[in-house]
Parts: C-alpha cells; sequence; structure tokens
C-alpha cells in the first residue's frame, strides 16, 4: 500500500528537475520543422525580374481553388518576367487555401512557394486574400525559399513505400512528392539548383 | 483613444471565392456616454478581465478540432491565456470555436448553441473549411460560418497549428481590450431564422 505511494512519489521527483514542455507562444516560438507550409512568396531572380511566367499551372493544381491569376504578356517596354508572360494580377485567396504545397511542386520556375509566415488571422475574411504587392518579396532581396529544402530529398523518418521505378508522370507519386513523402527523382533537375539551366533566364535584361 | 478610420473597411469588395460578402457600413464603438473617468476605466477593466478569462464552447466538428485539443495540452498551453475550461454547456461558455466544415445539417445546431451562448460571446472561425468551404465547394457544407454567426476572427489553414490558432486567439483579445464591437449578425437584417432542433424557445 505505502509502496505505491513511494512509486507515485517517485515519478513526482524524476520530474520535478525536468524543464517544462511548454512553449510560452507569444514571447518565444517554437523551431518550426524545415518544410513547414505557411504563407506563399513569389520570388524573384537577382536582376529583379519576377519569376512567375503566368503559366496557370499552380492555379490548375490547387485542389481548393485559391488562387486566382491574370496574364498579361511582356512587352519590350514592360518586361517584368523573362518569358512571354507575366502574372498581372496574382491573389491568393489564403482562407480557401489547404497549404498542401501543390502549388510549389507545379511551378516550373520556382517562382511560388511556401515560407515559414503562419500569422495569419485576421478580423476581415477580405483582409486574407493576399494580393500580388503583398505576396512577392521586395527588390534586391530575392532568394530561393524553401524550394531548396523541397529538392533535397526527404528526411529517412518520412520515408514511405512509393514506387520509383517509372519516369514518367503519375499522379499518386507526384502529390506523395508533393506532400513530403516519398523521394522523388524528376528527369530533369530543379531549374533553381542547376545554375546552367536557368542561365537563358538570368541573362535576359 | 479617438479611432478615426473605419475598422471595418474592407480592402476588396468582393472575394475571390464565389461569397458575396455583405457591404454595410457598421457602426463605431462608442463610449456608452460621458461618464467621466471612472467609468471609462471600468470599462477597460472589463475588458480586460472578459479578454483574459474567455471560456470557449466545446464545438469541434472536424479534424481542426485535433489541433483545437493540442492547443490546450501542455506544449502550447492555451490555459496560459485563461481559456483551458472548455466547456460542455454553451450557457457557461464566452468564446465559440467553431473548428471543422460545418455541415448544412449542423448548421441549425450550431446556430442554437450559438443563440444559448449569454452575452457577450466571440466567435472563432478557425480553419478553411469554416472560413469560407475550404476545399468542400459543394452542397452539403456551409460555405464559410460567417453565413450564419458574426465570426470575429478567420484563421486560415487546413487545419490551422496550434501556433495559429493562439495567434488568433491572441488577436480576439487585442480586440476585446481595444474594444471592436463584434460584427453584425447575419441572419439579424435578413430576418431568416435558423432553429434547431428544440425550437425557438431558449
Amino acid at each position: 500500500m505505502s509502496f505505491d505511494i513511494l512509486k507515485g512519489m517517485a515519478t513526482t521527483l524524476k520530474n520535478m528537475g525536468k524543464k517544462p514542455t511548454t512553449i510560452s507562444y507569444p514571447e518565444q516560438e517554437r523551431q518550426l520543422p524545415p518544410r513547414f507550409r505557411g504563407r506563399h512568396v513569389l520570388h524573384r531572380y537577382d536582376n529583379g525580374l519576377e519569376r512567375c511566367v503566368g503559366c496557370y499551372l499552380c492555379a490548375g493544381a490547387c485542389p481548393a481553388d485559391a488562387i486566382y491569376i491574370e496574364a498579361q504578356e511582356n512587352s519590350e517596354e514592360n518586361r517584368v518576367s523573362p518569358g512571354e508572360r507575366y502574372a498581372r494580377v496574382f491573389d491568393v485567396n489564403l482562407l480557401r487555401c489547404i497549404f498542401c504545397g501543390y502549388c510549389q511542386a507545379a511551378c516550373p520556375t520556382g517562382a511560388i512557394t511556401l515560407e515559414h509566415d503562419y500569422k495569419l488571422a485576421s478580423y476581415y475574411p477580405e483582409d486574407l486574400v493576399f494580393h500580388k504587392e503583398q505576396l512577392l518579396e521586395p527588390r534586391g532581396q530575392s532568394s530561393v525559399g524553401s524550394n531548396t529544402v523541397w529538392a533535397e530529398s526527404a528526411p529517412p523518418e518520412a520515408a514511405q513505400p512509393v514506387p520509383q521505378e517509372k519516369e514518367v508522370f503519375d499522379g499518386s507519386e507526384a502529390s506523395a512528392a508533393a506532400v513530403g513523402l516519398g523521394n522523388l527523382h524528376p528527369e530533369r533537375p530543379v531549374l533553381l539548383v542547376d545554375e546552367q539551366q536557368d542561365e537563358d533566364r538570368r541573362k535576359l535584361p | 483613444m479617438g479611432v478615426v478610420k473605419n475598422p471595418w473597411e474592407p480592402v476588396q469588395t468582393i472575394s475571390n471565392s464565389q461569397t458575396v460578402r455583405s457591404q454595410q457600413v457598421l457602426p463605431m464603438h462608442t463610449k456608452d456616454g460621458e461618464f467621466g473617468i471612472l467609468t471609462t476605466q471600468v470599462h477597460k477593466l472589463i475588458d480586460w478581465g472578459r479578454s483574459s478569462s474567455l471560456w470557449p464552447a466545446l464545438f469541434g466538428l472536424a479534424c481542426c478540432a485535433i489541433e483545437m485539443m493540442a492547443t490546450s495540452a501542455d506544449r502550447f498551453d492555451i490555459a496560459r491565456f485563461g481559456a483551458e475550461v472548455y466547456r460542455a454547456s454553451p450557457r457557461q461558455s464566452d468564446l465559440m470555436i467553431v473548428a471543422g466544415r460545418c455541415s448544412v445539417k449542423m448548421a441549425p445546431i450550431l446556430r442554437q448553441i450559438y443563440d444559448q451562448m449569454p452575452e457577450p460571446k466571440w466567435v472563432i472561425s478557425m480553419g478553411a473549411c469554416a472560413s469560407c468551404g475550404g476545399v468542400f465547394n459543394n452542397y452539403a457544407i456551409v460555405q464559410g460560418v460567417d453565413k450564419i454567426l458574426p465570426v470575429d476572427v478567420f484563421i486560415p489553414g487546413c487545419p490551422p497549428t496550434p501556433d495559429m490558432l493562439l495567434y488568433g486567439f491572441n488577436e480576439l483579445q487585442r480586440k476585446i481590450r481595444a474594444g471592436i464591437p463584434n460584427p453584425p449578425d447575419p441572419l439579424k437584417d435578413s430576418g431568416l431564422k435558423l432553429v434547431g432542433p428544440i425550437g425557438e424557445e431558449l
């Protein structure tokens, strides 16, 4: 009888020296995992041109129809992106967005990534429709964002039995790679990592 | 603290989703008359007290409720903000966290539980589905609980992480302390009634 009490007290004493697990949130934030998917960011090249070429692939891949794009042709006097077109309007409805990262996986130029910004609550739903000016990173601060994290292979603890044989596009494999499961070897190396492939885009004014 | 700008002024008139929001001018928050420094300070104290002991109603509808439970667990610990007591009775709660998608069949029940809560009361719409339907853009899901409830804070995410919920909760506390009123009841102007299974008597 008293032995049970001693056992219980031993547990109490054992945990007395431990630090509390609580993260006192507003003052101190937890370390987010590298593949955390938060708010979208639109990226630029180093010379200030936007990476987005207005191809609508992210809008097509979006399962929640959260992305709205209006593309416009580039002209000689108004060159915004290196491609034929650029996104004149790029709105992401973050309320509809489910932060799956399919838009990032679908983007051929690495223009859109999901970053670690998670402080998104608002009193007004209209404020959570983020426009291009809010999403685009400022000039002179171009980065590739979390594309580098996603270009690396998945961490071993995330390994899943995903078939790896085929080189053709398979929906299930692609989505498994997009959500961080499995480890796809794309036929074409990622544009962002391969400087050589990306060079023709960088050379443009 | 004179607020000049209308805090309800939207950035964009019509959202990108199908939902067209009501665009009416909302009344500014005014102090209840000029009663001197004592009453205003009492208002501040009351607002502080209300914001520091928000008891949520237990209203988990779907997977967002899992994150809501994680928020009340020890790592994120919503008890630090005085909101650890999830009341099973709407009579004892101030805050309704609508966590998850609300189906059309659940909507009258949601509304009835909201009506049963005593004033003052606040609503957090947690997650994409509760806020605007999310991926479930179909006949069975209410496309945003702001169609049936006055929602104070919208939190995106599918589901929002506990950090996001805590951030939204802090935004709600900020709102209460600043004295910003609740948005208008969407069913009040239309005169429609959404009656739950028990009926009209509350």
